[in-house]
């Protein structure tokens, strides 16, 4: 059975956010993963981060390609359309998507396998293109529904579950997302949920390509000694730049941060970001040391967590089309179609 | 030197000018071709052309029909022999009694020509070079000059061209007024030296009337404008290249919004055929009319998306301009060899609307009810135009558009539907159509919300594996492709005068050569009924006719007859009722290879029409 309804209870004390919507609104069906699947952190993380940015959650369109972490859809967002495309071609949906209607918040749910191999231009592209987009990539480094093959993020001298070692150099698709031109860049680790939901909300609320990959064991078959993607390998080797708290637009700042330690960043619409920064010598805002910052740790074996770039004017798509304000889809015929009268001059002109 | 007579034809001939890729002979064959519309008399040009960019080989053929035959008639009476590389297959081509034009200004040994046609030696290099001193100059107007010359061989008017001058360049003096100096310079070089006119030429008449000249790719991309589409994604390939290129020139010219400057619409060139196609999914997927264009290698790489499409149900627009193929094939050649790749595109079972317009009216009309169609059927929805269609300039009936007209926007429910208690199951027949409603993503904060997805489902969209789940799902969209049936563009029946139990069915830019070859046959004593198909699926009208006549020819131009392959395989037609007649040398069919297939069969099996 891969399909479970979820009892719809409501608990008396659970508590409503500013759109009159309890934790409860926005999950979803039941999940059909394996127990203890970081994948299933990283749903619970999503519902978290909408229902403290109070997002109505018909407002959000969720996208994924094929495999594991493209079922999650399923599992949080009940109430928003999902659309579980082809894979490893998931960005070109949302790409269409998001031009039809620039009114929705698109969240892009795609795997390692989806985004770094069969997928690899799809993901290039949209990030070239700035499509305004939440693009998270659960990444474990290996091929869950197919049973255990690696994927192109897997590290080189890796070994699977079986014992063979993987002998391709890996893509790193932060390291691309840098180079393509996304103007929010974050790496994060599906266990540490108070880095990885204001990493998603500020991602949600960002008004570029928004891409974050979130290191996420599989429990079945990318959890023994030997992996780089097990949950033991990332919590001994995770070296987080900064930790962040997110601030919507309008809201009153309530927590109070130690001067010095803390950087304000403003996003297009004045949401703010609290960056904590942990490592001194990290500028999130500038794209090339970000890069390098992040290889020479890769080198060392440590795995860079946090907000690793942000470009706080970022422009979308939509600004580079010259877009109307009015969604494609809402159009009328009075908007787009220029009637007889026009018509019988373009048969003037093609005689 | 001509040992037979002469050809003597007037508004009634076939012209035809070799040229060399590049050297800027296509807009003065252009020009040659819309002056002699401008007298009144209908002529259709086509481009062969080669893959490339500059230096090889390219023809442009042009045939003069009073009567109004658009087709490729075959054979050439005049050949405008420009490019030395192409010289004896281009004579060898001439109807024997024909006219050879050529540029005199370096003598070509005797051996070199054939005695049963008549030379005419214009020294154009010469004159040209006479005149100008900048190579470029000196290549751009040679063309013109020989537009001049043929204009006196012919009996054009040099007013017509001097009016289509000063049209194109308007404003711009200087180029108005050398383009009519290196057009006299050819004139007066025939009026002193030769005898004008010739025994082919052309006389003023009045048989164009209202009708347009223009591309297929334009008039499809117009339709699309005008249907409504606010979306396109694309990849670059010949011959479709020119059709978003010309949708984005009429989106510049009637989408922008007064006051803002934005952009009522969106063009993305996207990375391949794979993301194009994925976006208008996501597009159609959210409410947008969205098409892509494309040609066949193109529909090959879109494959998985479209049975996607199909699957989960989401309106689709796809205009295939149809080149040679497999493979790459011939790209800049055309064919309908992709009818059977589009209407059963994809793994599993799946088939897919297909329309088939003849001309460039055709184009426009049929793009408005693609995007029409995708959107009440749910599907994806492809318009079958060709390189003969798509790429040449085409006489037409004019654009027409009712200001009635609403856009069919198919079963979308609303927030308030939703509200008010219907029932919605994404996947559930309730009107016994095949087609359920959709809602498109954010109607309503807490109804009506799906995930939609490839896999199988329930009626209410839910995830199922369950066999007769997925036999429910797949027998619907069996009744909505039958649906879909009556409500495609119909065919079209043409009569012979006299009954006979002989049928001929054709479609897409077949069409002029096969009316003027049903002309010549009636000539001939051989009567056909004839049905020009319009769509797949094919409406009771297709197996009616089909059961009417005892012989039904399948004209087509590709090698494994598609068309009669989808006519055995959809109506069950006992295949030894169809006889194929195939054209697939990359070239666009003629009346001439039509009618003598026809009369070659029909002598063989002596049958009585």
């Amino acid at each position: 059975m891969t399909y479970l309804a979820k009892p719809k209870l409501r608990h008396p004390t659970l508590t409503a956010n500013k759109v009159g919507y309890t934790r409860r609104d926005y999950e979803g069906r039941i999940s059909t993963l394996c127990a203890g699947c970081g994948h299933d952190s990283i749903s619970a993380a999503i519902i978290q981060a909408c229902w403290e940015l109070d997002i109505e959650p018909h407002r959000v369109a969720k996208l994924s390609g094929i495999g594991c972490s493209s079922k999650t859809p399923d599992y949080f967002l009940g109430a928003s359309h999902g659309f579980n495309t082809v894979h490893g071609r998931m960005p070109s949906v949302l790409t269409g998507a998001n031009l039809a209607n620039r009114d929705l918040l698109y969240l892009g749910v795609s795997g390692d396998g989806d985004s770094a191999s069969i997928g690899l231009g799809q993901f290039a592209n949209a990030m070239r293109r700035g499509v305004r987009m939440c693009y998270i990539v659960e990444n474990n480094g290996v091929y869950g529904l197919t049973k255990g093959q690696f994927s192109a993020t897997a590290d080189r001298g890796s070994k699977s579950k079986k014992g063979v070692v993987n002998r391709d150099n890996p893509v790193d698709l932060v390291g691309l997302a840098l180079q393509l031109g996304a103007t929010y860049v974050a790496r994060s680790f599906s266990g540490d949920k108070a880095q990885l939901v204001p990493l998603i909300k500020g991602a949600i609320d960002h008004g570029g390509a928004a891409f974050i990959d979130i290191i996420s064991p599989c429990v079945t078959f990318n959890n023994h000694s030997g992996s780089t993607k097990s949950y033991d390998y990332v919590r001994q080797h995770n070296e987080a730049v900064s930790r962040i708290d997110f601030m919507p637009v309008h809201s009153e700042i309530t927590v109070d941060y130690p001067a010095g330690e803390v950087t304000e960043v403003q996003q297009h619409d004045g949401s703010v970001l609290h960056l904590r920064k942990l490592r001194e010598d990290y500028d999130p805002t500038d794209r090339y040391a970000a890069l390098s910052y992040m290889n020479a740790h890769h080198a060392r074996g440590e795995i860079v967590t946090g907000l690793l770039y942000l470009d706080q004017v970022a422009a979308d798509l939509h600004q580079s089309l010259n877009t109307s304000d009015t969604p494609l889809f809402a159009l009328q015929e009075a908007d787009l179609c220029p009637g007889k009268k026009a018509l019988d001059k373009v048969n003037a002109s093609l005689r | 030197m001509n040992r037979i007579k002469s050809i003597e034809a007037v508004n009634d001939f076939v012209i035809k000018f070799a040229n060399v890729n590049g050297s800027g002979s296509a807009s003065a064959n252009e020009l040659f071709a819309k002056a002699i519309l401008r007298m009144g008399v209908p002529v259709s040009p086509r481009n062969i052309f080669p893959s490339n960019i500059q230096g090889m080989p390219t023809w442009y053929e042009v045939r003069v029909s009073e009567k109004g035959y658009l087709g490729r008639r075959g054979g050439v009476d005049i050949m405008v022999a420009m490019n030395p590389q192409t010289w004896d297959a281009d004579l060898a081509e001439i109807q024997p009694g024909g006219y050879l034009f050529y540029d005199s200004t370096r003598p070509i040994p005797e051996s070199q020509f054939r005695k049963d046609i008549e030379v005419i030696g214009v020294p154009l290099t010469e004159i040209s070079n006479a005149a100008y001193t900048d190579a470029r100059q000196r290549q751009l107007f040679k063309n013109i000059i020989y537009v001049g010359a043929l204009s006196v061989l012919l009996d054009l008017d040099a007013a017509v061209f001097e009016k289509l001058f000063a049209e194109q360049y308007r404003g711009k003096e200087v180029l108005l007024d050398s383009n009519v100096r290196a057009l006299h310079m050819g004139r007066d070089f025939v009026k002193e030296h030769l005898q004008a006119p010739l025994g082919i030429r052309v006389q003023r008449a009045d048989n164009v009337g209202d009708q347009i000249f223009v591309d297929g790719n334009s008039a499809a991309a117009l339709g699309c404008l005008y249907g409504g589409a606010t979306f396109a994604a694309w990849y670059p390939i010949t011959p479709s290249s020119s059709l978003p290129e010309a949708f984005q020139k009429y989106c510049d010219k009637f989408r922008v919004e007064e006051g803002s400057g934005k952009n009522k619409f969106a063009i993305v060139q996207a990375e391949d055929e794979l993301a194009s196609i994925g976006m208008v999914v996501g597009a159609g997927w959210n409410g947008a009319r969205a098409f892509t264009a494309t040609s066949g290698p193109g529909i090959s790489l879109m494959q998985e998306f479209i049975g996607l499409a199909y699957f989960a149900e989401i309106p689709v627009t796809i205009i295939d301009v149809q080149r040679g193929g497999p493979s790459t094939g011939m790209p800049t050649r055309t064919q309908q060899s992709d009818l059977l790749v589009c209407a059963y595109a994809s793994h599993g079972d799946t088939k897919h609307v297909l329309l088939f317009p003849e001309d460039p009216h055709e184009c426009f009309e049929f793009a408005a009810a693609a995007l029409d169609l995708a959107d009440h059927l749910q599907t994806p929805v492809f318009m079958m135009s060709d390189l003969d269609i798509g790429m040449n300039q085409r006489l037409c009936k004019p654009f027409e558009w009712d200001d009635e007209r609403r856009y069919d926007r198919g079963k979308v429910m609303t927030a308030a539907d939703l509200e008010a208690g219907k029932d919605f199951g994404r996947y559930k027949d309730v009107d016994g159509d095949g087609i359920p409603w959709r809602t498109l993503p954010g109607t309503h904060p807490t109804l009506g919300s799906y995930f939609t997805r490839g896999t199988t489902r329930d009626a209410y969209a839910r995830y199922s594996e369950r066999g007769p789940d997925y036999i429910y799902n797949m027998e619907r969209l069996l009744k909505k492709f039958k649906t879909a049936a009556d409500m495609v563009p119909q065919p079209i029946v043409n009569k012979a005068a006299r009954a006979t139990k002989l049928g001929v069915l054709y479609y897409g830019s077949t069409s002029p050569a096969m009316q003027e070859a049903l002309d010549a046959l009636t000539v001939q004593g051989a009567n056909l009924d004839a049905m020009r198909v319009r769509a797949f699926p094919f409406s009771e009208a297709v197996r009616k006719f089909i059961e009417e006549h005892d012989k039904v020819f399948v004209v087509e131009q590709n090698r494994d007859a598609q068309m009669h392959a989808l006519l055995v395989n959809e109506l069950e037609i006992d295949p030894a009722q169809l006889i194929k007649i195939l054209h697939y040398d990359g070239t666009p069919i003629t009346e001439r290879f039509i009618s003598e297939g026809i009369k070659l069969h029909l002598e063989a099996a002596d049958v009585q029409s």
